[in-house]
């Protein structure tokens, strides 16, 4: 049962031996979007073959408030454990805070650093909607009274309610609801992003999770980076679409031409910098952007609900700047599904056909694969390795099975696959 | 016919001539200078130890590199009594076919000046200079009015033209059958066959490795991408003009190609081609030209729609208005069968004191020019290199693709070439397709004149070029488009009209170039 249109859809039709359900009729796959889940989650009773497309408590990679508070809480227990150079690592998101909560620790930190440009950006909402940049504290002085008083307004409406988050544990679905009306961060902005011809850009990378724990993660090797229209410059900070990359923001930008096609697939992108920059420094890239995937899901780790039942399919927000290192701006838990080309369209449909071999309802595959299709395997409760099988001692150079951005022959590889399979189950 | 020494003698004294007074001779000199303060050198043996100081530190490395650059670039000299307009095209139908195409095309630009009453050129007022100088990084956000204006031509025009090219010293009175040419291209010029490419591009044989074939995912990097990197860096850290020519054959890694590329055409990026370019940009700073509205356009109807290039507008208005302003590259008209258009000051039209090239450069842009640039915007991001690197790309081999001559890497050739290997080898295709009235060249002469460029995937564009540059020859482009031919050849035997024909050769973004390349020349039954 699917409840999106577009390339899901299309995907899951063809499907051999699969069968859309109708309205009432029981499912034993189901892609739904978030508020399906809200509602109805906790009260479907699924067997145990059944699947379905979200963890139920998600936005605690996806909310932009939780993902921080996350891997902030992540951080301090590396630096415990292992030390200031392994907590290092989780660098690779700008300064945020909660607002209106963290009011007065955002205030301490802008006067540290005058000068510099923050982005406000709601947690809940995607798109680029209710997201402006400032660099004077009056800009959100204003901001803040109007918050305060709708805030108020609504404390003294729903009597004792809690607003303000607990520090941990589970979160009612109340107090999500509240915090999707009100609650923002404030994040330092990144000012020096890379940029290719005068243009900024953010990159999509699809990571998919079928298990948190224990952790076991692929990632796609196809994915695209998202262009600006207009030239980069930081004298126009009311210019929504310079700074923002969202191919939804860019199609109303006034001189925004679909025929133009703002993307790069992410080959494309590795060859630029591969003849810019040399190999070296390229591979140092991806492999930091690695080193951000896992992090950020092992960081929520303990916190999402583990269920057998539940798959996600998340897209990650990538920024990178003109040092070369790359920052998790968000995660995606609903990637959009919708096709801007022919070319983009034929990328999500092969997406989801490998994420459905992977989900592997047929019951094709052994477990042991470190490849399906476009989707290598990055982490299985443990660093995967590109040599040997899955499973065996990592010896001597470890070399991380990443392929992002790297040739994509996915037919080929699943037919050898499947026709192993085969070959072993009938022997 | 000449003898090979006087021929020998006569390109040493042309390549001596020219490089005297050039800033590498000036550069030598005080090289030479200099290395009399050096321990190393005594005055009983100053000659020979100043050679082996200049060979030590790398200095006749750089005069073996342009010595090379110019045997490249310049043809050798046909006989010594041949007057000049034989180095430029030694078939004199062929001078004046291309002089009445010149005179057409410039006919054009001045009824579209006219019509449109824009001089050809103007000065900048003070306040437009100011204001382009603020913009020169993003011209591309620049809208100007550009309706009015069209392309002076097109590459079908171009075709049209090359159609109705005759040797009159010719008879060919036979009706167009098996025993001859089918094709659009009625002239004898002499093109290979097979075997004959088979010898001139063995590197691109089956048993040799290449990249875009062997660095492939399946193959393991210890069979030949690893030492093919490895020799690619030495190479470079010996920069050898000839070693990187004979290098890229097989390719360049991606991570070196910017670098080889400007070793093969000797571009080293000095001080004083910076300044030059920098004295380009404020020339199109104070000028206005015609051209640099039909740059404009050219480069928003196509590069700007690409889905690889847009991101590259900027820099293409970079480098072509500098292009147009250029004067140095009148100087490959001396082996080019073109002339530059000449235009005269306001008032003293026939007047030859009053005579100006225009453009300052001599070549008027056409419909797709600027798909030239874009791709080298993978490779270099410093304006003034991007300039050089084109321009040179442009004076060794782009010029062949649009004016008429004979020379073997000159479209109409090319145009030749790829028919004959098609009418030779896919016999039936070829008369299926003339059948339906698609003739073959009807739909890759686009893909010739332009290098492929817009056509195929970046990387593998860039694979071709680098044997183009490997080859010093354009040949591969005719070679590749009959091949592509031969791929596609059972869906286009299904077809029945040139609009079909067309759709199933409209999209060659997927093609691997190096495979349908090896597979035509090496693995066909001939």
């Amino acid at each position: 049962k699917c409840g999106l249109a577009g390339p899901v859809l299309d995907v899951l039709s063809r499907r051999p031996g699969w069968q859309q359900a109708k309205d009432e009729e029981e499912w034993d796959f189901l892609w739904c979007d978030v508020s399906w889940l809200r509602e109805n989650f906790d009260h479907t009773y699924m067997e145990e073959h059944v699947r379905i497309c979200h963890f139920r408590n998600h936005y605690e990679l996806s909310r932009k408030n939780y993902l921080v508070k996350n891997l902030k809480r992540f951080r301090k227990q590396l630096e415990r454990e292992a030390g200031k150079l392994e907590a290092a690592k989780c660098d690779f998101f700008p300064k945020t805070f909660e607002m209106p909560s963290e009011y007065h620790l955002f205030v301490e930190e802008f006067r540290k650093k005058p000068g510099i440009t923050w982005i406000m950006k709601p947690v809940g909402r995607s798109q680029g909607k209710g997201i402006f940049l400032f660099r004077k504290l009056k800009d959100i002085i204003d901001w803040k009274k109007v918050r305060k008083t709708m805030v108020e307004k609504q404390f003294l409406e729903r009597g004792n309610c809690m607003l303000f988050l607990s520090q941990d544990g589970v979160r009612t679905d109340e107090q999500k609801d509240e915090t999707q009306i009100e609650t923002y961060v404030a994040q330092q902005y990144i000012e020096n992003p890379y940029l290719i011809g005068g243009r900024k850009f953010d990159l999509r990378v699809y990571v998919l999770v079928t298990s948190y724990i224990p952790l076991k993660a692929w990632l796609y090797r196809d994915g695209f980076a998202r262009f600006s229209n207009t030239r980069f410059t930081l004298n126009s900070i009311d210019d929504h679409y310079v700074h923002l990359t969202n191919v939804a923001v860019q199609k109303t930008a006034p001189d925004y031409d679909p025929e133009k096609g703002c993307k790069w697939m992410i080959q494309q992108l590795r060859q630029y910098l591969t003849a810019k920059h040399g190999a070296g420094s390229v591979e140092v890239l991806f492999a930091d952007m690695d080193n951000i995937f896992i992090k950020s899901l092992q960081s929520v780790q303990k916190v999402i609900i583990s269920d057998k039942h539940c798959f996600e399919l998340y897209g990650y927000d990538i920024l990178i700047d003109r040092d070369l290192k790359p920052w998790l701006l968000e995660v995606n838990a609903s990637p959009s599904l919708v096709a801007s080309s022919q070319e983009d369209y034929e990328l999500k449909c092969h997406l989801l056909k490998d994420t459905l071999h992977i989900v592997d309802m047929e019951g094709r595959l052994t477990g042991k694969e470190k490849r399906v299709g476009g989707f290598d395997l990055i982490w299985n409760d443990g660093p995967v390795s590109r040599e040997g099988n899955l499973g065996a001692p990592v010896n001597g150079n470890f070399m991380a099975n990443t392929h992002l951005g790297c040739y994509n022959d996915r037919k080929q590889q699943l037919k050898q696959l499947f026709r192993t399979l085969s070959a072993q189950q009938t022997a | 016919m000449l003898d090979p020494d006087s021929g020998l003698s006569l390109t040493i004294a042309r390549i001596v001539r020219r490089l005297q007074g050039s800033s590498l001779h000036s550069q030598l000199e005080r090289q030479a200078r200099v290395s009399l303060h050096k321990p190393e050198i005594k005055l009983e043996s100053l000659k020979e130890d100043i050679k082996d100081f200049l060979k030590t530190s790398g200095w006749e490395k750089k005069l073996q590199n342009a010595v090379y650059s110019e045997l490249n670039v310049f043809p050798s000299p046909c006989h010594p009594a041949a007057p000049p307009e034989h180095m430029k095209e030694p078939l004199a139908y062929m001078r004046k076919a291309q002089g009445s195409w010149e005179k057409r095309i410039l006919k054009s630009l001045n009824s579209m000046c006219t019509e449109l009453s824009i001089p050809l050129a103007q000065k900048r007022p003070a306040s437009e200079q100011k204001e382009l100088l603020n913009k020169w990084n993003e011209m591309g956000t620049d809208e100007p009015d550009l309706s009015l204006f069209r392309p002076v031509y097109a590459p079908k025009d171009f075709l049209e033209v090359l159609m109705n090219l005759r040797n009159p010293n010719y008879e060919n009175g036979e009706q167009p059958s098996f025993r001859n040419h089918l094709g659009l291209i009625q002239v004898p010029l002499k093109v290979k066959d097979i075997p004959e490419l088979k010898e001139d591009f063995s590197e691109l044989g089956l048993n040799t490795g290449q990249l875009g074939i062997d660095d492939s995912a399946q193959v393991p990097p210890e069979f030949f991408e690893n030492e093919h990197v490895r020799v690619g860096q030495k190479v470079l850290a010996e920069q050898d003009s000839a070693a990187a020519q004979q290098y890229v054959r097989q390719g360049c890694p991606t991570a070196l190609r910017a670098d080889l590329w400007a070793l093969i055409l000797n571009i080293s990026n000095q001080p004083e081609d910076i300044l030059y370019y920098e004295q380009l940009k404020s020339n199109v700073i104070q000028y206005d030209l015609l051209v640099d509205s039909l740059i404009y356009k050219d480069v928003k109807l196509t590069a700007s729609n690409d889905d690889y290039y847009f991101v590259f507008e900027d820099y293409l208005y970079q480098v072509l208005l500098c292009f147009s302003r250029d004067t140095s590259v009148l100087e490959h008209f001396t082996y080019s069968s073109a002339t530059p258009p000449k235009s005269y000051i306001r008032g003293k039209l026939g007047i030859e004191e009053y005579a100006v090239f225009y453009p300052p450069n001599g070549v008027i842009p056409f419909h797709g020019f600027s798909m030239y640039v874009a791709p080298l915007c993978f490779l270099y991001h410093e304006p003034s290199k991007l300039y050089q690197i084109f321009r040179e790309m442009y004076v060794r081999f782009f010029f062949r693709l649009h004016s008429i001559s004979s020379h073997p890497s000159g479209i109409v050739s090319l145009c030749l070439l790829f028919e004959t290997l098609l009418q030779t080898h896919l016999p039936q295709l070829f008369y299926h397709l003339r059948e339906i009235g698609a003739q073959p060249l009807r739909i890759s002469f686009k893909w010739m004149v332009r290098a492929f460029s817009g056509y195929l995937a970046t990387d593998q564009l860039l694979l071709l070029w680098d044997r183009i540059l490997g080859y010093n020859s354009l040949e591969i482009l005719a070679v590749l488009a009959a091949a592509v031919f031969a791929f596609r050849a059972v869906n286009l035997m299904e077809v029945t009209s040139l609009a079909a024909a067309e759709a199933v050769l409209a999209d060659l973004s997927t093609l691997k170039v190096m495979p349908l390349l090896q597979i035509f020349l090496f693995a066909t039954v001939t």
